[in-house]
């Protein structure tokens, strides 16, 4: 079934009768060609691929709660494509333009909104560093515009400009960047995998892998035994617990980021703004909630949830450019698993286990990267060879000193 | 203007008149009041629209739970959206605006809406507006997003203050109705330190809603009389209008107290509100119950509420949203509403219970085995039909309904810690999970206890369980005798064969859409939610959840349990971000740090960068010069041919001392200085584990056990901090000890072929500065300065 | 979250900065064979559990103890500190 204006004015004469499952609920089979497991916006996105770019037909997507329930149902829904490193801007390119293209090719209509991302700069050296930043951009094919403050001023007029203790020297801004309605991406995928042939299982958690000679064969749950001829992980914040049953050690912290959404209002901000002098990223939802988040708690947890001490760091944050804000209600804070990595950059890789794959390590930059990741995760598991855009991705990177360290940072995941 | 729906008695003071504006028009109300029940008075029952289909509101609720009469309080830059009038307290100058709608409320052109009201179905909006491409920003979503959100901001500053504070008690009472009162005086007495917080500005939860006595006095009388007895005791702090937002970790709570939102204005030098951060070794949560509503056809107009509010406005606020009123119920509490509002005058159109036991009454009409199945009235109810057990359909006038579905628990803040709550057959509700938030133990109705008995019973019994963990000697209390009688109840979330009957009434949420939802498999509570964005308002759902769930659950055939609940995040009700933030906001941000010779360079007119919390004098620029490359060439120009001189006291220094400094030196950077003379400074290279550079400076050896290093301006933390690590974690018997010394000491760099006759200058004769003295790389000491001679900078 | 400091008693958390799994005490003897091997493990893998988690905190505002935490990561509870430098030792590290 295609959805369309024209879809919805006739089932809104005819009683919705016709409304189908936007995805089918099914039992597992006994064997998969491609058992992904995750139904998170990466999974989906790869059982996707997998079906659209590579034919792949016994494909399932194993999920232990309810799809689209991990970190793709809870983030601040910014997609951008502003990074510095050869390793990483091609690859966050091909998100952004995949996601430029998403609604039509997969008949869902998740909101996208290029209403631009603008990253304000307070110093000299960062706006050095901006500089250098969307040259690269620049040179990688994305798209970037370095701002004055009078720009700024004129553009945002309700930006704390001069009277702040870290005044706006300018910004970079990419007109491309924007926001995405974050769960319509999950279910989207998963109806146009669906449609495809992939199976959707939820309430399917993996309980072990069944590895033999160096090889994994499959996958035990709490719904019986699954074979796979390829098993593919993508399960984000839980990359650490679920590798632990294939024995494997990862280069991942689990963390919690807290977000934050505050009552509807009417039109306030237009597009996503963030804050250089200090952690604080904000944007308006369709709905009229500012949607906004800040730096990670700092701890290792798999609690999805934060602590007020952070709660305040990023109303600060708010309070320093936008004091206008002071009497809007903070709606809902929730905390999400970030699965951050040694070097603050992602994996897309086979394991030694032959037969094992692993996608993770996304930071809190896993949203904008879900088309890319499952096309290039896809790419992967189809082909055996890295995809063009993910060849950085690598496990081996650490030990061979090839981190993709965009902040310089070194082995310390809470400060990436 | 009169007041003609205000009745007899009450708790407000009627020798006090307050004027205020609702859309521009003036009203008067009393001392006592909030917005919603002078609204009340006045007999004005539109207060709003709804979100999608802009459909006209009126009050639901008495409280905090409140999703409909939600509007723009207050002027200017002042104005705050998405009000509860509800909550909101009156004074005199009050003005209030509807919001979300446009034209007048009467007239809003949005309600349009509601005419297409079957095309705009649960999540119409994924499956349209993708074509062509390029115009879902230019076209849809512009018009989308200004028909979306709610209330509207000045865009002016806050002109506010907020604090933030901390307080440490060993019992934190949350709510402080009949359990929360009883468990305070137990503990109280026993002279625990007790922190009683509630977010109403008079304490007593439904003590001062009911008709009923404790044995000599009425409910509002004794809990008046309790809560002095709790001011007047030295280890209790009472904190009235103070809400408790979120549990979080090891006993800490977030709680909000609003010190001026009852003012026109906060006092000089007080605080609009603060944010307190409670330390509690226990806590014991008496949030009580909030009622349910019945979903029916139309059941969304203005005049239709909760039976439970109805009773709070009668007994409470002395008003009515009518006079004459209908009852839709499925429980005996339902009947407690009619018999205290005919009690005060109100006549009584019915009360419609859907159980053939009714009980019945001699004063009004009960038609028992009934349903309400539909209502009339466009900006306001004037009418119910009503099925009779019999088949037949009777219409009954009445201005307003109240409807009693029955009660859940408050459990919100008991899963806070993710904990999943319990059903609980027997009041048909989620009860408090088992893992819920360590240390919180839970009483009164927010168990499940809805006899006013129970709950005293129950906050004293917890009380003294938590007294006797705390090892306090607790203090026999007498608690008064109250109503015990079991409020019956079957339970019924639904009228069959309704469709548009509304279960969220601010997102427009209704039957049909969880149907929808079922049809479409979003069947899983957070697909539900998030497809229908039912429970997504700025109420959290705390009245429209339950009926979804119900309705969810017999469409898979699933019980309630089974099904599951979606569960409650932080804050507990919405809280302003100014308050998160307290002071730390504009330029007290964060601390400014300026270097010694700040002031100096501030006179010379200097140009100033930020260099993370620090102001460094970039460049001085004199008359004439119009662009930063001016001054900054002359002064390269004069340093190389002269001398120039640079405050670097931004950068890290840090104090090492001890037998083993050298040997600890050696280990932290990447070259040597065991063999480093005395009186000899050196650079230094630090890398991390990983063979990466991650700092430089020097490190200069005063004496055999002495060192000084400095650091990078932007890792003198860091680096002190890894080298903490390596002292401690890594080589903890080294005799070595550190200390920062980054503010202790001035920094100047003085360079050029002139530095040494500027330096002459200012030293005595007798201290040599000859290179044979001063070697480079040398160290000496003259006073209390220090100098190196480097080729580092 | 408040950390019970084995000298100063219950402190809020927000005076501490989080340094990590306390795995990073058993730093590899740098001249071992496989040293190259083991400093990659050291630095990069992690055990990463849900659950009991063995780990730094420093007392950056405070009187800079490293302090050594058991915390699961599942639910927040703590449920021994100790000085990191008397944990050190005992596993054995010294000069």
């Amino acid at each position: 079934m295609r959805y369309s204006g024209l879809r919805v004015l006739k089932e809104a004469l005819t009683g919705h009768k016709g409304w189908k499952p936007a995805w089918r609920d099914v039992a597992p089979q006994a064997h998969y060609d491609y058992i992904v497991i995750g139904g998170g916006g990466h999974g989906l996105a790869t059982a996707y691929y997998l079906a659209r770019n590579h034919g792949a037909k016994r494909v399932a997507v194993l999920e232990k709660g309810w799809i689209g329930g991990g970190n793709v149902g809870r983030n601040t829904t910014i997609v951008r494509s502003n990074y510095l490193l050869d390793g990483n801007e091609p690859f966050y390119e091909h998100s952004l333009k995949l996601w430029e293209g998403l609604e039509q090719d997969i008949n869902y209509n998740a909101m996208i909104s290029q209403r631009g991302i603008l990253n304000l700069v307070h110093s000299d050296a960062q706006r050095d560093a901006f500089t250098r930043r969307g040259n690269a951009m620049i040179l990688n094919g994305a798209d970037a515009d370095l701002l004055s403050t009078e720009t700024i001023q004129k553009r945002y007029p309700f930006l704390n400009v001069n009277n702040a203790r870290f005044p706006i020297k300018g910004g970079l801004a990419q007109y491309r960047g924007g926001t995405v309605r974050h769960d319509a991406v999950a279910w989207g995928y998963a109806r146009a995998a669906d449609q495809l042939g992939v199976d959707i299982i939820q309430n399917c958690e993996v309980t072990g892998f069944r590895i033999e000679g160096g090889k994994c064969l499959g996958v035990e749950t709490n719904r019986g035994y699954i074979k796979g001829d390829k098993v593919a992980s993508c399960v984000a914040g839980s990359s650490g617990r679920l590798m632990a049953k294939a024995s494997m050690r990862l280069p991942i912290e689990s963390h919690v980021l807290q977000a934050f959404v505050s009552e509807g209002l009417k039109p306030v901000l237009p597009g996503v703004i963030t804050f250089g002098a200090g952690h604080f990223y904000c944007s308006q939802s369709d709905k009229g909630g500012l949607v906004f988040g800040g730096d990670l708690d700092g701890y290792n947890s798999y609690a999805q949830r934060g602590n007020l001490p952070v709660v305040e760091d990023v109303c600060e944050g708010a309070m320093a450019i936008f004091p206008m804000l002071g009497r809007v209600r903070l709606l809902r804070m929730w905390g999400g698993i970030m699965d951050m990595s040694m070097d603050g950059s992602p994996i897309i890789d086979h394991t030694h286990i032959e037969s094992l794959y692993f996608n993770g390590g996304w930071c809190y930059g896993g949203f904008k990267a879900t088309p890319a990741s499952g096309w290039c995760y896809a790419h992967l598991l189809a082909t055996d060879t890295p995809h063009e855009f993910a060849t950085a991705f690598r496990f081996d990177r650490f030990a061979k000193g090839q981190m993709i360290d965009e902040k310089g940072m070194g082995n310390n995941p809470q400060l990436h | 203007m009169s007041q003609i729906n205000r009745l007899g008695g009450g708790q407000i003071d009627r020798t006090k008149t307050l004027d205020f504006k609702f859309d521009g028009k003036s009203y008067q109300g009393h001392d006592g009041d909030t917005l919603a029940s002078a609204l009340l008075a006045n007999n004005v029952r539109l207060m709003g629209r709804s979100f999608k289909y802009h459909r006209p509101r009126g009050v639901l609720t008495a409280g905090s739970e409140e999703p409909n009469a939600i509007m723009e309080l207050r002027d200017g830059a002042r104005q705050e959206p998405n009000t509860r009038a509800t909550t909101a307290e009156l004074f005199g100058g009050l003005t209030a605006k509807s919001q979300n709608k446009m034209g007048s409320l009467r007239f809003d052109f949005m309600a349009i809406n509601d005419r297409f009201s079957n095309f705009l179905t649960a999540g119409f909006y994924y499956k349209t507006f993708m074509w062509p491409a390029a115009f879902w920003e230019k076209v849809y979503e512009p018009i989308i997003r200004k028909a979306a959100g709610l209330g509207s901001i000045s865009f002016e500053d806050d002109p506010d203050d907020y604090d933030r504070g901390f307080l440490h008690c060993d019992l934190l009472i949350i709510g402080a109705g009949p359990s929360g009162l009883a468990a305070a005086l137990t503990a109280g007495r026993a002279g625990a330190q007790v922190i009683l917080a509630d977010e109403d500005y008079t304490m007593g939860g439904r003590l001062n809603s009911e008709r009923f006595s404790l044995v000599d006095q009425s409910g509002a009388d004794w809990a008046a009389k309790t809560v002095a007895e709790l001011t007047s005791l030295p280890n209790v702090r009472v904190m009235a209008r103070t809400t408790i937002l979120g549990a979080f970790d090891h006993g800490i709570y977030g709680a909000l107290e609003r010190v001026s939102d009852h003012l026109a204005v906060p006092e000089v030098g007080k605080p609009r509100q603060i944010l307190w951060r409670i330390y509690s070794k226990r806590s014991l949560l008496c949030a009580g119950a909030t009622e349910r509503p019945i979903a029916f056809e139309n059941n969304d107009r203005p005049g239709i509420m909760l039976a439970g509010a109805m009773r709070s406005y009668a007994n409470r606020w002395a008003v009515t949203a009518a006079h004459n009123v209908a009852i839709f119920t499925n429980n005996d509490d339902g009947h407690k509403t009619a018999a205290d509002l005919h009690a005060a005058g109100v006549s009584i159109a019915a009360v419609v219970d859907i159980r053939q036991d009714a009980p019945l009454s001699e004063e009004y009409e009960v038609i028992a085995g009934g349903q309400v199945v539909n209502s009339n009235g466009r900006l306001g109810l004037t009418s119910i039909e009503v099925s009779l057990p019999d088949g037949n359909t009777r219409a009954l006038p009445c201005g307003a309904l109240g409807m009693s579905g029955g009660w859940n628990p408050n459990i919100h803040l008991t899963s806070h810690h993710r904990g999943h709550p319990v059903w609980n057959e027997k009041i048909a509700a989620f009860c408090p999970p088992d893992n819920g938030p360590a240390g919180l133990s839970v009483a009164g109705a927010a168990l499940g206890n809805f006899t006013t008995a129970e709950a005293l019973a129950s906050g004293a019994c917890q009380a003294n369980a938590i007294l006797k963990d705390l090892g306090i000697k607790q203090n026999k209390v007498v608690l008064p005798l109250a109503e015990d009688a079991p409020a019956n109840m079957t339970p019924f979330w639904y009228v069959k064969g309704c469709s548009r009957a509304w279960l969220d009434q601010q997102n427009d949420v209704t039957v049909k859409d969880v149907k929808l939802s079922h049809q479409e498999n979003f069947i899983s509570v957070e697909h539900l939610k998030r497809y229908t964005t039912l429970g997504m308002g700025t109420d959290q759902g705390k009245t429209s959840n339950m009926g979804g769930l119900a309705i969810m659950a017999e469409l898979t055939g699933k019980t309630i349990p089974e099904v599951g609940t979606t569960i409650f995040r932080p804050p507990y009700t919405p809280t302003a971000i100014g308050a998160f933030a307290g002071r730390d906001r504009g330029t007290d941000f964060r601390p400014t740090r300026k270097t010694p010779s700040h002031t100096w360079a501030e006179e010379q007119g200097a140009v100033f960068v930020e260099v993370g919390m620090w102001l460094r004098a970039q460049w001085f620029p004199q008359a004439g010069e119009t662009h930063w490359r001016q001054s900054v060439d002359r002064e390269v120009l004069a340093t190389r041919n002269s001398v120039g001189i640079c405050d670097v006291t931004t950068l890290g220094k840090i104090d090492v001392q001890g037998a083993d400094a050298a040997t600890f030196l050696n280990k932290i950077y990447c070259n040597g200085f065991a063999k480093l003379l005395v009186g000899k400074t050196r650079y230094g290279l630090m890398l991390r584990e990983d063979g990466i550079a991650m700092d430089d400076g020097t490190a200069a050896r005063l004496a055999e056990d002495h060192f000084v290093v400095t650091t990078t301006t932007a890792n003198a933390v860091s680096v002190f901090r890894h080298m903490e690590f390596a002292r401690q974690c890594l080589w903890p018997d080294l005799d070595v000890q550190l200390i920062s010394t980054t503010e202790a000491w001035a920094q100047y760099a003085v360079a050029g072929p002139n530095a040494r006759k500027l330096l002459k200058k200012v030293v005595d004769p007798e201290f040599d500065l000859s290179n044979d003295a001063f070697s480079i790389y040398g160290l000496r000491q003259y006073h209390c300065v220090r100098w190196t001679k480097s080729a580092f900078v | 979250m408040i950390i019970n400091h084995p000298i100063l008693g219950p402190r809020d958390s927000a005076e501490f900065t989080y340094m990590g799994d306390a795995a990073l005490l058993d730093r590899p003897d740098w001249q071992a064979k496989d040293a190259l091997l083991q400093f990659v493990d050291y630095g990069y893998l992690r055990d990463n559990p849900a659950g009991p988690h063995i780990e730094l905190w420093y007392h950056e505002q405070g009187d800079r103890s490293f302090l050594v935490v058991t915390r699961d990561t599942t639910t927040h509870q703590i449920s021994s500190v100790k000085l990191a430098s008397d944990v050190a030792r005992g596993r054995g590290r010294s000069k």
